[in-house]
């Protein structure tokens, strides 16, 4: 078996979700090589050499690559795919974009958002929003698949020694090009590696009132999230969204407050460790999956927390 | 120009699926079904872009039975202009889905094609991009605003980080996420409308397409449950709990 990991970096640091996926590999054999795709990445390069089970590193540095544009990445991937059995990103929506881009490319099948991986052909991926579990098993030569992060251990980020090879670039095909990005600032962790997170939904009413949410999360050192409903009317950037069609998360601690519990809410926090519920509505459904459920009215739950946190701190 | 838009039949957003007692998957049987709802967004867009005077025609297509007429019918209520089943009974996949829709591409020759961003049933989220790959045109993924220019579309993406902007040359190929437009609910008159607009029935053979799936579905199970736990009565609590019993702060 020789897997690539396409990783998902800031030039810098190799993000959470690639961790997870380096461990899906090593689960499908020994021989896993990462790609690190970018321009002016020579450190994501190197830190991703020492993360523990990886043998190689490809490093691909251009001004062409520094969007991870997915008509930029694609070929890339195809021109040194080489003797690759399996090749794997995070179903982050970096990986979503460009994954099934390259497994058309090379003319075969994509297997999305794996969640246990059984043999080299056979795996266990959720479908209907998490409701049903399939078992899948795939003919293709080559697996091109992603993989949720939430259901595989972290690689750890020290311990390997892999060679680095510069890769040759490949001419732009030229039928995209960055514009602009407004990503949302913020000095909490990310919402997808986070050990503890509070989300926000419905029952804030408001945008002011949602930031009520803010002084809780920094006295637990927690991300914030908010269910569609929050992000629909504009109480939440979209990126906050976790669901089904949103960010799949699984922290230690998750807290939803003021979120009823739609399937669609519950497919993206259903794995979490410990759920706790504030709901004024007693008959939500968000009870139905939690494990310490408060019936109350958020707007005195909130202060209460807060002030009951310092106590604890 | 011209905008195709692929869209598929699944089981009804609202309805709680159940899986089959002997594993073989979801019951699908007497289920109400419905159009997907990013494919319904992606209709909408469609609608709009005609509506603003930048498209002539919107075609809607897609893969799957005799009963996926109605699926169209609902597309064409909503405004599209005529419709395309590629009629098959095999649960075709993603990449084959893709090589159906690029025959269907090379056919009609449009210069936007709006997908979903993934159907609710396999979530897979492929098709857009495959389609894009097999084409060689420029993709731009989880849409929530379009805007057209000569030759080009700028399209902003949500992304994990928040948005994104980029360009595409057209032709071009667009799938849409939740907030790029409310879809327009359907009014009796146009369901009449619908039944008299053109619906032309292709083969799979028709457009040369090896429809063979080649993942296998081994079985499929409910998800581990998950219990109800406890109700605390109020805050302290709670924060007692989480701190002394789950420690998880």
């Amino acid at each position: 078996m020789s897997i690539l990991v396409i990783a998902e970096h800031d030039n810098n640091d190799i993000k959470p979700a690639t961790l997870n996926t380096i461990t899906a590999a090593t689960q499908l054999g020994d021989d896993v090589r990462v790609l690190v795709a970018g321009h002016n990445c020579s450190a994501a390069a190197t830190a991703a050499a020492s993360i523990a089970g990886v043998t190689g590193v490809s490093h691909a540095d251009n001004a062409q690559f520094e969007h991870v544009l997915a008509e930029e990445i694609a070929p890339l991937v195809v021109s040194i795919a080489g003797d690759s059995t399996h090749i794997l990103a995070s179903a982050s929506t970096f990986g979503k974009n460009i994954i099934p881009r390259i497994a058309a490319l090379l003319d075969v099948g994509a297997i999305s958002d794996i969640s246990s991986v059984i043999s080299d052909d056979t795996f266990i991926r959720p479908i209907y929003a998490g409701n049903a579990m399939a078992t899948v098993q795939s003919s293709d030569p080559i697996k091109v698949m992603t993989i949720r992060s939430t259901t595989f251990d972290a690689a750890a980020n020290e311990g390997g020694s892999a060679s680095i090879e510069n890769v040759e670039v490949l001419a732009s095909p030229g039928l995209s090009s960055f514009v602009r990005q407004e990503l949302t600032k913020s000095e909490r962790p990310e919402l997808t590696s986070a050990k503890i997170i509070i989300s926000g939904g419905r029952g804030f009413g408001s945008e002011e009132n949602f930031a009520l949410l803010d002084e809780v999360a920094d006295k637990l050192g927690a991300a914030i999230g908010a269910s569609r409903a929050a992000v629909d009317a504009g109480y939440a950037p979209n990126d906050y969204q976790v669901g089904q069609t949103g960010k799949i998360v699984a922290p230690d601690l998750y807290i939803a407050v003021g979120i009823s519990g739609a399937i669609q809410h519950l497919a993206g926090m259903k794995d979490s460790k410990v759920i706790v519920a504030v709901n004024k509505d007693e008959e939500a459904p968000i009870f139905e999956v939690s494990d310490y459920g408060l019936v109350a009215d958020l707007f005195q739950v909130l202060p209460e927390l807060s002030a009951a946190l310092d106590e604890i701190n | 120009m011209k905008i195709l838009v692929p869209i598929k039949r699944v089981i009804d957003a609202n309805i709680r699926v159940r899986v089959k007692s002997d594993s073989s998957g979801v019951e699908t049987a007497n289920v109400k079904m419905a159009m997907n709802p990013f494919c319904e967004i992606a209709v909408e867009e469609a609608l709009r872009i005609k509506e603003a005077g930048h498209a002539k025609e919107v075609i809607v297509v897609t893969v799957g039975g005799s009963q996926c007429q109605e699926t169209l019918r609902t597309a064409l209520a909503m405004g599209a202009d005529r419709a395309i089943l590629v009629e098959t009974d095999v649960a075709v996949q993603p990449l084959a889905i893709a090589k159906l829709l690029k025959g269907v591409v090379e056919k009609e020759s449009p210069e936007l094609v709006i997908l979903g961003k993934q159907a609710i049933d396999y979530d897979n989220s492929q098709t857009g991009q495959m389609l894009s790959a097999l084409l060689g045109w420029g993709q731009a993924t989880f849409a929530s605003e379009l805007d057209l220019k000569d030759g080009s579309i700028d399209v902003t993406r949500e992304v994990d980080g928040g948005l994104e902007t980029i360009s595409l040359k057209l032709p071009a190929i667009v799938t849409t996420d939740l907030r790029l437009n409310e879809p327009r609910y359907v009014k009796l008159p146009n369901i009449m409308k619908a039944k008299k607009k053109p619906l032309n029935v292709f083969s799979t053979d028709d457009l040369g397409v090896d429809v063979t799936p080649t993942l296998t579905t081994l079985k499929v199970e409910e998800p581990a449950e998950r219990s109800a736990g406890i109700k605390v009565a109020d805050v302290s609590e709670l924060v007692d709990k989480l701190h002394n019993e789950a420690k998880v702060i």
